[in-house]
């Protein structure tokens, strides 16, 4: 079984964000950068199915800069088996969709029976890449799963999807797109040897020539979302703290709740 | 003229709010110019809901009433957004951020090669109907303010209790018009099995008006029952921090942060939560937040309304005795 699984690096869950002066990105000054946590459950469902089959490979594919190869070689270092890097300077000022097209030509090179996406990334928080990729190759998907299972005749999944207040159990046809959500698997950690060995292991680099792709098709021009600017939440102002012994602080705090907040 | 279609969604029997505040948003959009304001309306034996569409907003409902259409299908439901979509030349499509909305809202902006932006907590149109959209960014850390470079099939998820609903009018009746799905379904390749319910708590923790919280402080799973004790009391949904998710004490589905969900209540109640960035990042923008905790530097008091510095095992119990007694007046 080929198994592909598209990740993105992006800056670590507990950096504080602020915006660059420009306004159009964020300040990465000093910020340290780790693989996209969803897409980590999905390398590791991979590895997963590549161990349960004992055969296959796992190919884990991004599109970013230069310093995203670090990401690459950090899903090697965890077993996947090769890589591929799609740069290209063109693809500044895309959007989703058009990350969408490029991953989609991407995958159209390899013969991929599955295909795991995480179910967002928490960058841009968009989480319509993978979604966007299915309907542009005409896979079936199954968006944010946290239960994965490969049927014995290897021809379908079955896939739990988290929604409110319940899951909806659902059955897709290989080759088909999963994107992960938490609590589908505890992603491993790449041991000393595992990190000796990626250093061996393939790496492909591709730029959109090499997808026979155009800046027309999927660069700045071609986004039809365009972003404006990005800003700082506004501030939360520290309230009040309700002293006194609990009893009558319980008491004000209910008091406020219905007749300042009037929430209650 | 600004034409937008609301693609209604429904909790058992009843359209779910989001939608509601979809058609509000809708509704305050197209105002201005005299746009057209239709609800397409999906399922099986899904009829009646279309007077709650009507009194919503929606001056049209696009009926898809289908034993067939029972069950969620991305493809299935995709296709008949799309078809209706292009049968009005949609200026835009609002969905709920929901589990449904965000499966939704990018298969069909891929289907009508439209535009997508997810979880949006602001939205408005330019001259040419094009939108400018606000979504949170890094968990809530950051805001972007996005702009749509044509004026159809724009498709725009909303993030849930941030938008409000039109003021209803039980005397409005919408146009309907009913519309029949032209999937085969003998060729869908992902079908839904079943439903399994797994009923987090009785309130959806996206969806809550009012989320009571309970974190590491907590000490133990079993003292999550206080948590949900005056969660019934207020009629509120139960959430939990990651440090109470990654010790096993309740699943996922309730983690309220980074890796979790992100919540906009009317009213959040930290009880044991230090408040750390991953935490904040998921519910800052609640318009009110409570916070009890017996350590005065924890982070969560710097956005909080209301604090309590003391042991949440003495709050707790008397904040439940309270409002068990506010409601009873």
């Amino acid at each position: 079984m080929n198994i592909a699984v598209c990740i993105k690096q992006v800056p670590a869950t507990e950096s504080k964000i602020k915006p660059a002066a420009d306004g159009l990105d964020i300040d990465r000054t000093g910020l340290s950068y780790v693989v996209n946590p969803y897409d980590e459950f999905g390398v590791e469902e991979a590895l997963k199915i590549k161990e349960q089959l004992d055969t296959g490979t796992v190919t884990v594919i991004t599109i970013g800069p230069e310093k995203a190869v670090e990401a690459l070689r950090t899903c090697l270092a965890v077993g996947a088996d090769e890589a591929i890097h799609i740069k290209d300077d063109a693809l500044t000022g895309g959007d989703a969709l058009c990350t969408a097209r490029v991953l989609a030509a991407a995958l159209k090179k390899g013969n991929y029976d599955l295909i795991f996406f995480g179910r967002q990334a928490i960058d841009d928080d968009s989480g319509a890449v993978g979604i966007h990729v299915a309907e542009l190759l005409g896979l079936p998907h199954v968006a944010g799963i946290n239960k994965f299972e490969l049927n014995a005749d290897g021809l379908k999944a079955v896939a739990h999807r988290q929604i409110e207040g319940a899951a909806e159990v659902v059955e897709a046809r290989l080759p088909a797109i999963f994107t992960c959500q938490k609590e589908l698997n505890e992603p491993r950690y790449a041991s000393l040897p595992g990190i000796m060995k990626a250093k061996q292991k393939p790496m492909t680099v591709w730029s959109l020539a090499d997808l026979d792709l155009s800046a027309e098709d999927v660069g700045a021009s071609a986004a039809k979302v365009k972003l404006e600017k990005i800003t700082s939440p506004p501030v939360r102002e520290a309230g009040k703290t309700i002293d006194g012994d609990t009893a009558h602080a319980v008491s004000e705090l209910v008091r406020l709740l219905h007749e300042e907040a009037k929430v209650l | 003229m600004t034409k937008i279609l609301v693609v209604s969604e429904r909790h058992e029997a009843k359209v779910k709010r989001v939608t509601l505040e979809a058609l509000g948003a809708a509704h305050a959009l197209s105002s201005k110019e005299g746009g057209q304001v239709a609800a397409l309306l999906i399922g099986n034996e899904v009829a009646s809901q279309a007077d709650t569409l009507s009194a919503g907003g929606a001056q049209k409902v696009y009926l898809a009433d289908d034993p067939k259409l029972a069950l969620y299908s991305s493809e299935a439901y995709a296709t008949l957004v799309a078809d209706v979509a292009k049968k009005m030349d949609a200026t835009l499509i609002l969905l709920g951020a929901t589990a449904m909305g965000k499966d939704l809202g990018p298969k069909v902006a891929a289907k009508l090669e439209g535009a997508f932006a997810g979880d949006c907590t602001g939205l408005a149109l330019n001259d040419e109907g094009a939108f400018v959209a606000t979504r949170p960014i890094y968990g809530g850390k950051a805001i972007a303010t996005v702009k749509c470079q044509q004026a159809q099939f724009q498709v725009v998820t909303l993030r849930p209790n941030v938008f409000p609903v039109h003021p209803p009018a039980p005397s409005a009746k919408a146009e309907i018009e009913k519309v029949t799905t032209t999937t085969d379904f003998s060729l869908l390749k992902a079908i839904v099995k079943e439903v399994l319910t797994v009923v987090a708590s009785k309130v959806e923790l996206t969806e809550a008006q009012i989320i009571v919280s309970g974190g590491r402080g907590l000490k133990a799973p079993e003292n999550f029952k206080l948590i949900e004790e005056l969660a019934d009391a207020l009629g509120a949904a139960v959430g939990a921090s990651r440090a109470a998710v990654d010790a096993g004490w309740k699943p996922h589905s309730y983690q309220v942060g980074l890796t979790g969900k992100t919540v906009s209540p009317l009213l959040y109640i930290a009880c044991g939560i230090s408040g750390a960035i991953q935490h904040q990042a998921g519910m800052s923008s609640s318009k009110y937040i409570v916070a009890i905790n017996n350590d005065p530097n924890a982070p969560i008091f710097k956005i909080a309304n209301y604090g309590i510095v003391a042991d949440l095992f003495d709050v707790v119990p008397l904040l439940i005795e309270e409002v068990k007694k506010l409601k009873a007046a």
